[in-house]
């Protein structure tokens, strides 16, 4: 009969546990229950933040919602223990089950800790914990317009920064002297300090709370010195508390100042009670950090698995971090205060905000902590020598200043128990034996094989360059090859097109390449071309992606929706009108999109010519929204309507638009242009964004929506507007040379060596020399552009490939619409092929 | 009477010239939707229904067709899930399929074969 193991909690810490346990094949020895209390899955709370923005817990759960299932473990949510009864061994639910045990893991973690101030209690105090307590915030900062976080801790900040992005006014309150004073010396929190102030987060130090003001509801802060802060909210995140009540009662031996203790193999005091995570007591810590937690995860199911065999011991972790706080890039590692004997070698840049300090052993050989804000490229390389004790180059300082040694140098002699991911506990020897098992050659599958890289991504540059290293060992190159018929990557395939004056894909196959070709390599020839020589690309209509193919969007049915352009989304009333009256003539059901033009939908292919006559000639031309292409640039009203406005958004953004309108790129573009900071056109979650300043335009690159949103980061500051579209020709074109397919520019930067340093390095100071052919290639798109409809409208030959039947004027008689709120729309697809997956 | 394969009824769909080279046409045969496939760099034709075994639309002649490991291939608009026009098999491999029909060309004209009509009821 299976032994019955209990895990109570079912956060980040409880669901490693329960999935190593599932790994090391523990599901064939225990019958597992999981007790949750939170009503959802086990989820992401590291990136909880980004609940704020893209408000899905999706993709922030951490394994698939038929996991727990699958695995035979049985999951009880909403639904904590409330007692434990350690001699009758048992565990009562708040549903009032009884679930007997054998073995019991105590995963609940911790609490938010709540200083026991006057008022604390008032309608408007908040925690930041949960998803729960998110929505909480959420819902309640609607009616209020200033809001305070109580803590200047790596959460607090993001806390903040939540606030900042809702639009609020946002203040930190900090006890100590500084910034995350566990974190930081005096001199590295400053810097971060007028960072994260010049965002307009008010940042107040030094300041005990007194108590809460407000009759029913919070309405301040009065601090022990006097002072009053008034705001309507207060997001509290001043620490943790280990959710150590349960252990308290049925005599689990806890902390004096809270947390079950456990030993090295993470046993309490009773037989068969463990307890791992923010819970847990080790050698008088408290971790709050989710790594020591995962390890601890790790160390338990891995002896609670095979008994017998020499168990694993915990040692205590590293509380190393690193985070990107507002845009800010701030990591700490090791002994980073100095608190014991040590050599110290600080560099700090006011005007770039940049702060990095190394903690040396006394004699300089040996690397005990450090400090990087404002620019934490160095991280990784950094916690590695760390972590494995390696001897530093003779001038350490070069770790911190100048140009960073030949990636990679410094890892080929880490021996390979080297830890490379401290969240998932990875070593070098791990990593090499995934590559060399041939199992995975990127770093996609060498996260999915491992686990690294999986949890901060702190050490993913150090993953890539030894993934790098290891494959050029064994003889393979590489680069990424398109696709199976050309053993070239985008950025050659481009230089071949560019060098040898290629101009179509028969050329290019034939020449460099073999088989047929693709529904990969076609398109991207397609692009390359495009991109060189701007040729209409009805000339190169059948290796066109679907979409650029029909100059229109497929949906479903196989019916195709029209986005004229609408550059800025400045629209005339008469304009508006055609429109309308276009959409009504050919029965289309219309939409705003989220570029601020209008989706025109459920066109018939055969319909499209028509369509796009009637649309020329009231002015209108094609808006690429079916081109991996420049799509739209979104702007706010900017000065000439707002009250805040400081630049002419709308000018600015139908310039950029009318400029860079339907050039070709290896994926869509998108831009936006603000007419001040309050970033109403959202130009950080552009490929390219430009944020008008009281002195001129801030111009951010790299960001995006989708998937993965990323926000833009900032390339150049305060520029004119022509220095600002000249960064932005160089820019394009750097990128429309060098990525990869289907890569868009965040990915593209993210991957780029050197990242925004770099980039900058390339468009500001001419680093490679090419900015003159840059812009000279962009002045030649911008000059010979045509309108692809209007190439169409104006020959009745590219008229005939929009027939649906060769031999018959018929229309396709499948393509059937039902009517939805007043509009139509297309027929579900049949309802097996929904139900699958 | 059941033992040799039954030749199929050839219909004339269009002129060879019609059809764009390295690219497919719909044609409307006996009622069907057939995806018809010029593969002029392999100088073969093919053809296969024009719905997606997938989603159900009727859109596979608008699809990019090419080889993999050889094998010529269609890949659907929606979704880029390829199949074989040899076999009609997914090459993705998920477990639909699409029918296939010969081509045949004589006099510039394009024939597609299918089951005689009259005797499928």
């Amino acid at each position: 009969m299976k032994r019955k193991l209990v895990i109570l909690g079912n956060g980040m810490v409880g669901h490693r546990f329960a999935e190593k346990i599932a790994e090391y094949g523990g599901t064939e020895k225990f019958e597992v229950t999981i007790l949750g209390e939170e009503p959802r899955r086990a989820y992401d709370r590291v990136h909880l933040s980004e609940y704020f923005t893209n408000r899905s817990a999706d993709s922030l759960y951490l394994s698939p919602s038929d996991w727990y299932r699958t695995n035979g473990i049985r999951l009880l949510l909403s639904e904590p223990a409330i007692s434990v009864d350690t001699v009758s061994r048992k565990v009562t639910t708040s549903a009032g089950t009884e679930l007997p045990f054998d073995e019991l893991v105590i995963a609940t973690g911790s609490s938010a800790f709540v200083p026991n101030f006057e008022g604390v209690d008032k309608q408007g105090v908040f925690v930041y914990r949960t998803i729960e307590d998110l929505e909480k915030i959420m819902s309640y900062a609607k009616q209020v317009s200033k809001a305070a976080v109580l803590g200047g801790g790596l959460l607090g900040l993001e806390a903040a920064k939540a606030v900042l992005d809702m639009g609020k006014e946002s203040h930190v309150v900090e006890f100590a002297s500084r910034l995350m004073p566990r974190q930081l010396d005096e001199a590295a929190s400053s810097v971060l300090k007028s960072k994260i102030e010049s965002l307009g987060v008010r940042i107040h130090l030094n300041k005990e709370t007194k108590q809460a003001l407000g009759e029913t509801s919070f309405q301040g802060l009065k601090f022990v010195d006097g002072s009053v802060l008034e705001v309507e909210m207060l997001i509290v995140s001043a620490g943790i508390q280990p959710r150590d009540e349960l252990a308290k009662n049925s005599g689990i031996e806890v902390g004096q100042r809270g947390g079950i203790i456990v030993d090295d193999e993470l046993r309490t005091n009773v037989y068969g009670v463990y307890a791992i995570g923010e819970v847990a007591l080790h050698k008088g810590m408290i971790y709050g950090l989710v790594a020591p937690g995962y390890e601890m995860a790790e160390i338990l199911a891995y002896n609670l698995c095979s008994p017998g065999q020499k168990t694993k011991s915990y040692a205590g972790s590293d509380l190393s971090t690193k985070l990107k706080l507002i845009g800010v890039d701030v990591a700490s590692f090791g002994d980073a205060l100095g608190q014991t004997e040590h050599l110290p070698i600080a560099y700090t840049n006011p005007r770039t905000g940049v702060y990095k300090k190394l903690v040396l052993s006394p004699d300089g050989k040996k690397l005990k902590g450090g400090i990087l804000v404002g620019d934490a490229d160095a991280y990784s390389t950094l916690l590695t020598l760390y972590l494995n004790n390696v001897e530093l180059p003779s001038e350490p300082e070069s770790l911190i200043v100048g140009t960073p040694s030949e990636e990679g140098s410094a890892f080929g002699s880490l021996p390979d128990d080297a830890k490379i991911c401290s969240c998932n506990n990875v070593s070098k020897g791990d990593l090499l034996g995934a590559i060399r098992s041939g199992s995975c050659s990127d770093l996609k599958g060498l996260k999915e094989c491992t686990k690294a890289g999986t949890g901060c991504g702190g050490c993913i540059p150090q993953m890539n360059s030894i993934l790098k290293e290891e494959l050029r060992a064994q003889g393979k190159v590489v680069t990424e090859h398109v696709c199976e018929h050309f053993k070239y990557s985008r950025q050659e395939l481009f230089q071949i097109a560019k060098v040898k004056g290629i101009r179509s894909f028969e050329e290019m196959i034939r020449t460099h390449g073999m088989g047929n070709g693709c529904e990969v390599c076609k398109p991207a020839v397609a692009s390359i071309i495009a991109s060189i020589y701007n040729e209409p690309i009805q000339k190169h209509r059948e290796i066109q992606d679907t979409n650029d193919k029909y100059l229109a969007n497929i949906q479903r049915g196989g019916t195709y929706s029209v986005v004229p352009r609408i550059p800025g989304g400045e629209i005339t009333p008469d304009k508006l009108i055609v429109i309308g009256q276009i959409a009504k003539k050919y029965d289309l059901y219309c939409k705003i999109t989220g570029g601020q033009r209008i989706d025109l939908l459920g066109a018939r292919m055969e319909q499209l010519p028509d369509i796009w006559k009637d649309l020329v000639e009231e002015g209108f031309e094609s808006g690429h929204a079916y081109g991996k292409a420049m799509r739209t640039v979104k702007s706010c009203v900017g000065s000439t309507w707002c009250r805040y406005g400081v630049q002419d958004s709308t000018a600015f953004a139908i310039r950029i638009e009318e400029r860079y309108r339907g050039i070709r790129a290896p994926h869509k573009l998108k831009s936006a242009v603000s007419g001040c900071i309050r970033e109403c056109a959202e130009a950080r979650g552009k490929d390219f964004g430009i944020i008008a300043t009281e002195k001129g335009w801030n111009l951010y690159v790299g960001g995006n929506g989708g998937v993965n949103p990323k926000h833009a980061i900032l390339l150049a500051a305060d520029l004119d507007e022509e220095t600002c579209v000249k960064y932005i020709d160089r820019f394009m074109m750097f990128y429309i040379r060098t990525a990869d397919k289907l890569v868009r520019t965040s990915a593209w930067l993210e991957q780029l060596e050197g990242g925004i340093e770099y980039l900058k390095d390339v468009i500001i100071n001419d680093r490679l020399g090419i900015n003159k052919d840059l812009e000279e290639e962009m002045n030649r798109l911008v000059g010979t552009y045509v309108c692809e409809w209007k190439d169409v409208v104006d020959d009745p030959e590219k008229q005939k490939k929009y027939k649906h039947f060769i031999n018959s004027e018929d229309a396709d008689p499948t393509v059937k619409f039902i009517e939805e709120r007043g509009q139509k729309r297309p027929v579900d697809w049949p309802k097996k092929e929904l139900v699958s997956n | 009477m059941n033992t040799a394969a039954k030749e199929p009824v050839w219909i004339p769909v269009s002129t060879v010239t019609e059809f764009p080279e390295d690219g497919g046409v719909c044609a409307k045969v006996y009622g069907e939707q057939i995806a018809i496939f010029h593969f002029s760099s392999r100088n073969e034709w093919f053809a296969c229904e024009n719905k997606c075994p997938h989603t159900g639309d009727m859109v596979l002649a608008r699809g990019m067709i090419g080889d993999s490991q050889g094998e010529p291939k269609v890949a659907c608009p929606m979704h880029k899930k390829s199949f074989s026009l040899r076999t009609g098999a997914c090459i993705s491999g998920d477990e639909y399929s699409i029918k296939t029909y010969p081509v045949h060309i004589e006099d510039g004209t394009v024939y597609i074969g299918i089951e005689d009509p009259g005797t499928q009821g």
